[in-house]
């Protein structure tokens, strides 16, 4: 039975060990290169907003490089019985870092952009996780939310009833059908909780942009849930688990294309984590949905009539544009649909978190520096003079919405693949 | 013994060791880590051409990212002016040349001594404002430890003892021939191979992980259609 955290109390000695564990030939090579420039930095919109030196991306990986320098490192045993080790990992120590693994990185990978010595820290802080929710100290708000998952298949306790019903009100609205355990389709959507439960009109768009591709498609009853919290918090069990779910669904159904939706973290999950967590490749495509929506614009399949006029800015998901290779796809679909299209500074790769991502959203303790950071993506959405704000993950939306509502905003978030649909040309 | 034995000791056994621990420690670090291995990548990739990537990631970062450029500018900035104003000094002072053709058989023409001397003044300061942001600057101090402030010495080191060697003339040929004053070569030699022997262990070493630690990215990041 799969667990989401350690059955006994916090232990800096397990975390130690999945640490060493962790540290493999290409992490060892990004963590014995570091300079210590402090570069990094400059590139974390936790550290720029707060001026705390100790959310510097790079110094959130002390005690992985710690565990790594005594147990594990070239001339670690020379070291070790000479005295000049570092010292053994500490309950109290690992406590603290919680904050900083947890609460003050999104994953969002800026900092590795800007990193001179070209290491990957969001990758590092990613396995970081891995150690530090085996030894018991990601935040608690997490082993809950994990426990939730496993449960329920949802991390916010979504099941098959509550979508079947979403997915009713949906057919209502947009007189389509929307497939459900279709056998032999040739795509399967998954869906984020987020999108169920806030966006449902996701899932009338969805019908339509598939009626006017003439692609079949289908919704699976077990296994529609896309977001993985193990990815999150660091718990490869957990996010083998939650990853499974999906495969097995698309394995019942015989589909030939699994749809990741709008959700960063959760296309991240299953397209590039999943087959090296579940140890072998799917028998199946992984496409993300704004990346299906450009291939059908491109191949002619989806046509688009008029445009909107308001001022838009799009915000990029950073596990889809900068950490998933999806740079240009929502872009393009902007350009198509966006008469007004207003690119924010630094648009693309580099642009600024939302705030809440890699779990951070789902920490309560961690909502006042989600805010402050906000600053940052505030004023990239002011430059812009956008009238609307759209973005390509529900998650995203979600967290832009409260912290635009947080700031007393007024500023309507939309979804990219709504959008679209609300341009398809009815001919 | 004498500032001439000190000086044999600095041109034989010393620089040997000093080489033998460089390569040797080198060698040991980089295999150290290699025997840590790496699970394959079982995802399939957006792009292949994994080399591609890697020399794209070491090349494409030489220079900062440009969203980073206005946030990182001195430090950026100052990282280039001691890194070229070392590799001039190393590769293109008639005397070191003439060092490294004795121990490779290699060499190539020097810049004027008046231009290396700018080099050296440029990276002598280059080099203490460095110190003075890891000094002053909260993150830098945060981040900084013993390897920081030895690595900084031992880099600077060479540097002050080369100064005392400026007033002396240099004749190119074999080094078998004392000096006239043989002392200030001894140090200089002593602190370079000071230099050679400490690169291995500390954070010098970037000089070669620096590759490895690009080259990863670069590579991880272009399968999946991302750059660094």
């Amino acid at each position: 039975m799969t667990s989401p955290g350690p059955a006994r109390a916090a232990d800096a000695r397990v975390a130690a060990r999945e640490f060493v564990a962790q540290a493999g030939r290409d992490a060892a090579f990004q963590l014995e290169a570091c300079v210590h420039c402090g570069q990094c930095a400059e590139a974390c919109h936790f550290h720029i907003v707060s001026g705390d030196p100790r959310l510097t991306p790079v110094y959130k990986l002390q005690p992985m490089l710690k565990a790594y320098q005594r147990e594990a490192a070239p001339f670690s045993t020379l070291k070790k019985a000479l005295g000049l080790a570092p010292r053994e990992l500490t309950t109290q120590e690992l406590g603290e870092w919680s904050e900083l693994l947890y609460d003050s990185c999104n994953l969002c990978g800026r900092c590795t952009l800007a990193c001179p010595m070209g290491i990957d820290i969001a990758g590092l802080v990613r396995r970081a996780r891995e150690a530090m929710t085996v030894g018991g100290f990601a935040p608690a708000d997490l082993y809950k939310v994990a426990q939730v998952a496993l449960d329920t298949g949802s991390p916010i306790g979504v099941r098959w009833p509550a979508l079947r019903r979403q997915i009713e009100l949906q057919e209502q609205e947009t007189g389509l059908k929307v497939p459900v355990d279709a056998e032999g389709a040739e795509y399967m959507i998954v869906l984020s909780s987020m999108e169920i439960m806030g966006f449902p009109e996701v899932i009338g768009a969805l019908a339509r942009i598939f009626r006017q591709a003439g692609a079949t498609w289908t919704i699976p009853s077990a296994g529609f849930e896309a977001t993985n919290i193990g990815v999150q918090m660091g718990s490869r069990e957990v996010a083998a688990a939650l990853v499974q779910r999906i495969v097995d669904a698309a394995g019942r159904l015989k589909v030939k294309c699994v749809v990741s939706p709008e959700c960063g973290h959760a296309y991240s999950a299953l397209r590039w984590e999943g087959p090296n967590l579940l140890g072998r490749r799917y028998g199946f495509e992984v496409v993300q949905i704004t990346e299906l929506l450009d291939r059908f614009v491109r191949e002619g399949r989806l046509r688009l009539r008029g445009k909107d006029a308001r001022r838009l800015t799009f915000h990029d998901p950073c596990q889809l544009v900068r950490r998933g290779g999806l740079g240009e796809p929502p872009h393009r679909l902007m350009r198509e649909v966006s008469a007004n299209l207003a690119e924010m500074s630094d648009a693309g790769a580099a642009n600024f978190c939302c705030g809440g991502g890699g779990g951070v959203s789902a920490i309560h303790r961690a909502e006042p520096l989600r805010f402050a950071a906000f600053a940052l993506k505030k004023q990239q959405i002011e430059a812009t003079a956008a009238q609307a704000v759209v973005t390509a993950c529900a998650n995203c939306r979600n967290v832009l919405e409260e912290a635009i509502e947080h700031e007393g905003m007024t500023l309507p978030v939309l979804g990219l693949t709504e959008l679209v649909a609300q341009y398809l040309d009815p001919a | 013994m004498n500032a001439a034995s000190l000086l044999e000791f600095a041109r034989g056994p010393a620089l040997w060791f000093s080489l033998t621990v460089l390569l040797a420690g080198s060698l040991w670090r980089i295999a150290g880590i290699l025997r840590l291995g790496a699970r394959p990548d079982l995802s399939v990739p957006r792009r292949t051409g994994w080399l591609a990537g890697a020399l794209h990631g070491i090349v494409v970062r030489m220079v900062p990212h440009p969203a980073m450029r206005r946030a990182t500018g001195l430090a950026a900035w100052n990282g280039y002016a001691y890194h070229i104003g070392l590799a001039v000094i190393v590769f293109a002072y008639l005397p070191h040349i003439e060092f490294i053709k004795r121990l490779t058989g290699l060499r190539w023409p020097a810049l004027p001594e008046p231009v290396v001397f700018l080099f050296v003044g440029l990276t002598f300061l280059s080099l203490f404002v460095a110190l003075l942001m890891r000094l002053n600057d909260p993150v830098r101090r945060l981040l900084s430890g013993f390897d920081d402030y030895f690595s900084w010495c031992v880099v600077v080191l060479p540097l002050f003892t080369g100064m005392g060697l400026l007033d002396q003339s240099y004749a190119a040929g074999p080094a078998s021939a004392v000096p006239l004053n043989p002392l200030p070569v001894a140090i200089h030699l002593l602190s370079v191979e000071l230099l050679f022997a400490w690169l291995p262990f500390g954070k010098l070493a970037h000089a070669f992980l620096v590759f490895a630690s690009r080259g990863i990215t670069g590579a991880a990041l272009a399968r999946k259609g991302a750059s660094l």
